[in-house]
């Protein structure tokens, strides 16, 4: 019978009151007494030596207070990079100059050249169109090999090219990885490309600078899915401003997806102008800003090979990845096609050598980093269409062929120098095999094609790495910083909890999933548990939420804190009880003496701690309070095999998705229901991705997929009722909840089975179709059945 | 948006008086106020069409035509037709989202004449008649090339009156991103022949596929536009579709058109 509170139930998000009845509150809905307004005014070319910006008939516009341009900001920070990475040679990687707004150079449409700041809105943005830019338009770099070929035009003088860096991974396997090629009975080939992807959180980006002079203070609000590393980056490196004379809030945010992790200029900007100006300053992006500003996700080109023995056991794999950075090196970006993607090219498979090499490249568009899945979708994609397209020219079953080349053994060590813990992807792919039901697949392809339709089943399986991440292990790799979590567990007086957290919920459902965990812990009812976060003044530290971390390394620095309270309380219940602390039990929010009727409530301990009249104050401080980091000693493994089903119009090629079906290992599962949730979102994202999504550049660095009219994200009516299942589970041997996290498996375990589906269609039709890149449009796919077609005749 | 005065007249007289002092009409805003929003145009004032009793509502004629009057939005048309007109009921039924439905109207789609909105295929294909304030223009010299029309500076589409067709159908296939038609489809059969319009497919805006029409009028069946192609030169392609996609698309469309007229 299912529970209805602690861990394992289905408890309703306790957020969902305030976010769907309108009275949540954002950053937008944060308006400060004397605040001003700044409009950035965003450069429409790729490319340009600048020469000048003349605001001189701007500035005399009405309510206008001051505009600022790069020159202003020369004395200031570069936005910092969070990662360093070392080439295949020992060198580290070309890290650019990032200023708030471009001084000398334009480097991608959208970049901030002059930030106006005026009484309101409307009057930032009429002064904004008086400056008059003087530059010199140089030529676009756009196309990521052209911009590594020789004589290229260069994003960065000051480079000595376009390469960021050239990264191997593991570099000491490539020999034995290229013998095993050699050896191979069968090779398999694959080019492809990664689609370039915009988040699209549904609300923007908003920052809001304050300063208080009296006391030196200075606080931003701002949609961030992590306000202390935006404290960390922009008060250390950009600003100069110590920790403690910086507050960073980030109240609710209207979702994430990665876009909101990075530092950007305009957070930096409203910052120092607020004490620039002595007075808040706000910018409230556009969306037509945020298609141009936000960082974008994915854009990788790939080559990729699969070599199998005679009896098609996996014997090396082989990758060649183009990765764009964009113009500048996003706060995370240098990580995700290295260590998020490389570690994770061994996949579900006990292939023992992997070779992965990674061209990371400057170009004139918007930076890319992080977005859901972050490197690992990357890796889940080249390698699941190369084992589907092997098992089509081998003529076996794509899911045998998997099979065959599962890891079944744990701890596993892979070659790409990541040890899983646990897993079982045969239970996984069974359990998909009954609810996706394969049996029935035939005579639904049979139904289809009796409507002149053809239809195709696609699968794969996956396994990501989460609960990023051991700080000893990320620092070797080139992390600027720790990746642990803090939680503070504040027990008040009468018994009821407030839990500080590092984590930041916007979407999660921290709210509800985290006071269940505790809940459980110390058997009182939920309601009597909230969570603060997104503040730094109020929570101890935190890294923040990305990378389905939050519960595998914040949930667990919080079990820990609430360990210590229990630990204290024991002591105080003991004393109470007068027993010896080690005789004392806790359940159901009441301490028992073993063996005894004597019991005392958990409201009476924790009232105790504060009226210490009865105390063991010689023993024991009051209160009852406690705050632990947690750095967890690997990553979580969460894995899975996911299944699409899709009906195709040969006549228009049109792809619907009629059936979808996941099942995932997640370890324990927390709260049911926001779990489906989560995988339901990523799913939602992940087909986006396959069929609708594309942000695309012309060949002079015009962004024209700029708004919601060419840009096509998933609808309702584009995406089918799901099958989610996530009663696999194998839970995580090393952080105390046995959890993985679910927020981004979703988004890397389903472009693939998407993609393998609308290929087994188009093959079911007679026509040899081997690939066709994301996104997978009608004219695309149209366009590759009729090349297929016309090649035929 | 630049700041903009707004007029509201509750007559035509009115509106076109203010307009004839520099006024910009505005209908349902669909496509007027995401220009405005993106300061590509500055009115100094608007005069909104909403408010004028005369502009609105759906009624038939003594020749038997189904006449909609200028500032009716899609939603009532699709109620209005959906017995007498169900090929003009479905089309204004999908156009856009509820939201889209509710504000936009018929006069502001053909005076707009996007080279991908739904109206022009139905009143192209219908020979329907486009009356203004101070003219009747029949639908074959109305519609001049993506984004133009015969109307003057000024002018105001009151109304678009449809001859009904014995059968008709509406097929339309969806640009991912704006769900405006890729190519879409009007098929009309009239007791003098048939006529076929298509719009979101070609640069010249909203046409008639004559080769379609001549085998159409002559066996009214999808097997009559076998062999049949639009060509693919004039064809629009961008990142959503190539000109051999429209072009094969517009074949396609009108063959599962008439398939649902049939």
């Amino acid at each position: 019978m299912p529970k209805d509170s602690g861990i394992g139930a289905s408890s309703k998000r306790r957020e969902d009151i305030r976010f769907l009845t309108g009275t949540g509150k954002y950053t937008d809905d944060i308006n400060i007494h004397g605040q001003l307004y700044v409009h950035f005014l965003r450069a429409d070319v790729a490319h340009a030596k600048l020469n000048g910006v003349d605001t001189a008939e701007a500035a005399a516009m009405p309510g206008v207070v001051r505009i600022f341009t790069g020159a202003d900001f020369e004395a200031v920070g570069s936005i910092p990079c969070g990662w360093q990475i070392t080439d295949r040679h020992g060198q580290p990687m070309q890290e650019p100059r990032h200023p708030v707004l471009a001084h000398g150079k334009i480097r991608h449409v959208g970049e901030p050249v002059a930030a106006v700041v005026a009484e309101t809105r409307a009057q930032a943005r009429d002064a904004a169109e008086a400056i008059v830019l003087d530059y010199d338009e140089l030529p676009a770099v756009v196309d990521m090999k052209a911009a590594v070929a020789e004589g290229a035009t260069k994003v960065h003088d000051e480079l000595t090219s376009n390469l960021c860096y050239d990264w191997g991974f593991v570099e000491e396997n490539k020999a034995a990885t290229d013998a095993a090629f050699e050896a191979a009975a069968h090779v398999t080939t694959l080019e492809l490309v990664n689609n370039r992807l915009v988040a699209n959180p549904m609300e923007p980006r908003v920052a809001v600078g304050e300063y208080d002079r009296a006391d030196d203070m200075h606080t931003l609000h701002t949609t961030s899915q992590n306000p202390h590393v935006i404290r960390l980056l922009m008060g250390a490196f950009v600003l100069g401003i110590p920790e403690h004379k910086l507050r960073v809030v980030a109240p609710d945010v209207g979702g994430g997806f990665g876009t909101k992790i990075f530092h950007y200029q305009e957070e930096a900007f409203c910052t120092f102008a607020a004490k620039a100006l002595n007075r808040p300053v706000k910018w409230t992006s556009t969306r037509s800003e945020a298609f141009m500003s936000d960082a974008h996700g994915r854009d990788h080109v790939s080559k990729i090979q699969l070599a199998l023995d005679a009896d098609n056991n996996f014997t090396a794999i082989r990758t060649e990845t183009y990765a764009n950075m964009g113009a500048y090196l996003s706060t995370f970006a240098p990580s995700v096609p290295t260590w998020l993607h490389g570690t994770l090219m061994a996949g579900n498979y006990k292939t023992p050598l992997v070779y992965v090499n990674v061209k990371a490249v400057f170009t004139n568009t918007v930076p890319v980093d992080a977005y859901r899945g972050a490197g690992r979708p990357e890796a889940t994609y080249q390698l699941e269409r190369v084992i589907d397209m092997a098992a089509r020219e081998l003529g076996v079953d794509p899911v045998a062929l998997r099979r065959q080349n599962y890891i079944t053994q744990f701890p596993y060590a892979t070659p790409v120098a990541v040890e899983y813990d646990t897993g079982d992807y045969n239970a996984t792919m069974d359990k998909l095999t009954e609810i996706a039901d394969f049996a029935g697949f035939d005579a639904r392809r049979k139904e289809s094609e009796a409507r002149g339709k053809l239809r195709g089943l696609g699968v794969n399986s996956y396994i990501e790495a989460c609960g990023i991440a051991p700080s000893n292990l990320v620092g070797q790799l080139g992390a600027r910083a720790g990746l642990y979590d803090a939680a503070t567990v504040r027990v008040n007086a009468t018994g009821s909890i407030s839990v500080m957290v590092g984590a930041h919920s916007h979407g999660q459902g921290h709210e509800t999933s985290f006071p269940q965990v505790i809940s459980e812990m110390i058997g009182i009812p939920e309601d009597q548990i909230d969570i603060v976060h997104g503040d730094t003044s109020k929570i101890p530290f935190g890294m923040g939420t990305y990378g389905s971390r939050s519960l595998a390394v914040c949930g667990s620095a919080m079990v820990r804190a609430a360990e210590k309270v229990i630990n204290k309380a024991k002591k105080i219940a003991a004393h109470l009880l007068e027993a010896s602390e080690g005789d004392i039990e806790l359940k159901d929010g009441t301490f028992s003496v073993a063996g005894t009727d004597k019991s005392v409530a958990w409201g009476d301990v924790t009232l105790a701690a504060y009226v210490p009249h009865n105390y063991p104050l010689t023993d024991i401080e009051p209160g009852l309070e406690e705050t632990a980091f947690y750095d967890p000693a690997n990553f979580t493994y969460p894995a899975g095999a996911y299944a699409c089903e899709v009906e195709l119009d040969p006549e228009t090629g049109h792809v619907k998705i009629e059936r979808f079906s996941a099942a995932d290992d997640f370890g324990n599962v927390i709260n049911p229901m926001i779990v489906s949730g989560q995988v339901h979102g990523g799913i939602a994202q992940g087909i986006g991705q396959a069929l609708l999504e594309n942000c695309a550049y012309d060949a002079d660095g015009q962004l024209i997929s700029a708004s919601y009219m060419d840009y096509a994200m998933p609808r309702a009516d584009d995406l089918p009722f799901y099958s989610v299942d996530h009663s696999c589970q194998t839970p995580c041997t090393h952080n105390p909840l046995g959890v993985k996290g679910c927020g981004e498996a979703g988004a890397i375990g389903s472009p693939p089975s998407v993609v393998n589906a609308v290929i087994d269609a188009i093959q079911s039709g007679g026509m040899n179709v081997a690939h066709i890149d994301m996104p997978l449009t009608p004219s695309r796919v149209w366009a590759a059945m009729h090349a297929a077609r016309t090649d035929a005749a | 948006m630049y700041a903009f005065d707004i007029a509201r007249p509750t007559t035509l007289d009115e509106a076109k008086a203010a307009i004839a002092a520099g006024g910009q009409a505005l209908s349902g805003g669909q496509t007027l106020i995401p220009t405005l929003k993106a300061r590509l145009a500055m009115p100094e004032t608007l005069v909104s069409l909403h408010g004028i009793a005369d502009l609105k509502g759906v009624s038939t004629d003594s020749a038997g035509r189904i006449c909609v009057k200028g500032a009716t939005v899609h939603r009532a048309v699709a109620e209005a037709v959906a017995d007498s007109f169900p090929a003009l009921s479905y089309l204004a039924s999908r156009i856009g989202d509820p939201a889209v439905r509710n504000r936009g109207t018929i006069g502001g789609s053909v005076a707009n004449n996007d080279p991908s909105a739904c109206y022009p295929a139905a009143v192209l294909a219908c020979d329907a008649t486009v009356c203004t304030d101070r003219r009747e223009i029949a639908a074959d010299d109305y519609f001049q090339g993506m984004f133009t029309t015969a109307l003057e500076e000024d002018e105001i589409v009151t109304e678009v009156k449809f001859p009904v067709p014995q059968a008709a159908a509406y097929e339309k296939f969806i640009q991912p991103a704006s769900r405006f038609p890729l190519v879409a489809v009007f098929v009309a059969r009239f007791a003098d022949g048939v006529r076929v319009a298509i719009t979101g497919a070609s640069e010249s805006g909203v046409f008639r596929w004559s080769a379609a029409e001549e085998a159409l009028s002559a066996n009214f069946t999808p097997d009559a536009l076998d062999g049949l192609s639009v060509d693919a030169d004039g064809m629009i392609g961008d990142l959503h579709g190539s000109k051999d996609y429209r072009a094969h698309l517009c074949g396609v469309m009108a063959k599962r058109a008439v398939a649902r007229a049939v």
